[in-house]
């Protein structure tokens, strides 16, 4: 396993209006790793996951990336008129994949709804989709924002698997969770004042 | 497969800008209600009708363009788009050029082809009208470029329309004067050149404005 970190945020700090959310965190990811953040509610898991993934600038500390990452937020990314179908196809000529995307949609249990315009989907159908997302292309380091709301028992096993196969593979997940962890995580990162 | 990114918003944003029918129908209402209107308030006498109809049309014009913009960036923010967006390589403020593009393409290109009949209803002369549709493009796509910044600076903002023609309306104001203008020179004077400047100056400012609005409410 290769010994420089995918990412690595040195003691990021974040000011919520003139409150300190958190200061002096230092988080890294190598290949087979799975940090998990966690912490109560509003104590800026969020946020110190969009400071990782360069969507938010640090107000304090620095991040460094050497690669492109995949980003699964607590919003989807679907849009309205989308259908999975659609929203896959989108997102294949973006990154030019040349993934089996059938098959992706009949992997992620989305076969039956892939023409169904996203305003009608369930928020679990909608979630599935977004995480198809991370089969389109390869990439070492995904980011992954409380990833397992919305979805039913079958899809919770299922993005387990998918987290193990990715470690297993060499690439590593940074996850914002603060529920039951369905998975065994290498590292977990407390975030508190 | 190369990766395409710019093509594929441009695709993404036609078809968002189609599905709702709003996109392409909205518009065209506004400006022929608009348009219709002014003989009402203005009286019905054919001489002062026809002097002031392209006039009539470019304030309509400048008012549709306001109408469909709301949602542009707003969806992006609420939906997650412009998270996935503002992560990838290619510049942010060229997708949002590409997506105003296209939005305006469904939006307001439809209006250009409406002018002449509009202008023939208030009287204007139809060898008039079709050289101002050149005009009427040039200015429709500079609004929309203006109002594409001021979508973007109120995308976090809930019920911004009014918001985004207050922003936006005195950019107006360049492409509304040489544009009036040009009507009455034709291609003769250099109104047109300058009302061409304004769109180019435009299409030169407002990408990366719209890009650093963006940007700001994606954190």
């Amino acid at each position: 396993m290769s010994e420089t970190p995918l990412i690595q945020g040195t003691q990021l700090g974040a000011v919520r209006g003139e409150r300190i959310l958190f200061r002096d965190i230092s988080v890294s990811a190598r290949a087979g790793d799975l940090i998990l953040l966690r912490g109560a509610n509003g104590s800026g898991k969020t946020t110190l996951l969009r400071q990782l993934a360069g969507l938010s600038p640090p107000q304090a500390g620095q991040v460094a990336r050497t690669q492109a990452h995949h980003w699964i937020g607590h919003t989807n990314g679907l849009k309205a008129h989308e259908t999975p179908r659609s929203h896959l196809d989108h997102w294949a000529r973006v990154w030019g994949s040349q993934a089996d995307i059938p098959a992706i949609l009949k992997d992620m249990g989305l076969k039956k709804p892939s023409e169904v315009p996203s305003g009608m989907l369930s928020a679990g159908q909608k979630r599935r989709t977004a995480l198809a997302r991370l089969k389109l292309i390869e990439r070492k380091l995904w980011l992954l924002d409380e990833p397992f709301n919305a979805l039913d028992t079958d899809g919770q096993a299922q993005l387990a698997e998918m987290i193990e196969a990715h470690r297993a593979d060499g690439g590593a997940v940074i996850a914002a969770l603060h529920g039951h962890a369905p998975v065994e995580s290498s590292h977990e990162v407390m975030i508190k004042p | 497969m190369t990766p395409s990114p710019l093509f594929s918003a441009f695709r993404q944003a036609l078809s968002e800008a189609w599905a709702s029918g709003a996109g392409i129908l909205l518009p065209m209402g506004f400006f022929t209600g608009t348009a219709m209107l002014v003989p009402f308030t203005l009286g019905d006498e054919a001489e002062t009708l026809a002097k002031i109809g392209p006039g009539v049309l470019w304030l309509a014009l400048a008012l549709a363009a306001l109408v469909t913009l709301e949602r542009v960036f707003q969806a992006d923010l609420q939906d997650g788009a412009l998270d996935l967006w503002s992560q990838e390589e290619t510049s942010i403020s060229l997708i949002a050029l590409t997506k105003t593009v296209a939005h305006w393409l469904i939006s307001g290109a439809p209006l250009i082809l409406m002018a002449p009949v509009l202008g023939r209803l208030l009287g204007v002369p139809f060898e008039e009208m079709v050289p101002a549709m050149l005009a009427y493009g040039l200015g429709g796509l500079t609004f929309f470029l203006w109002g594409g910044v001021a979508a973007a600076l109120s995308a976090g903002v809930a019920r911004a329309g009014l918001l985004i023609a207050l922003i936006a309306i005195p950019f107006f104001v360049p492409a509304i004067i040489f544009g009036t203008l040009s009507l009455s020179e034709g291609f003769d004077g250099s109104a047109i050149l300058f009302l061409g400047a304004s769109t180019l100056f435009a299409l030169g400012v407002a990408p990366a404005a719209m890009g650093a609005a963006l940007r700001l409410a994606a954190e």
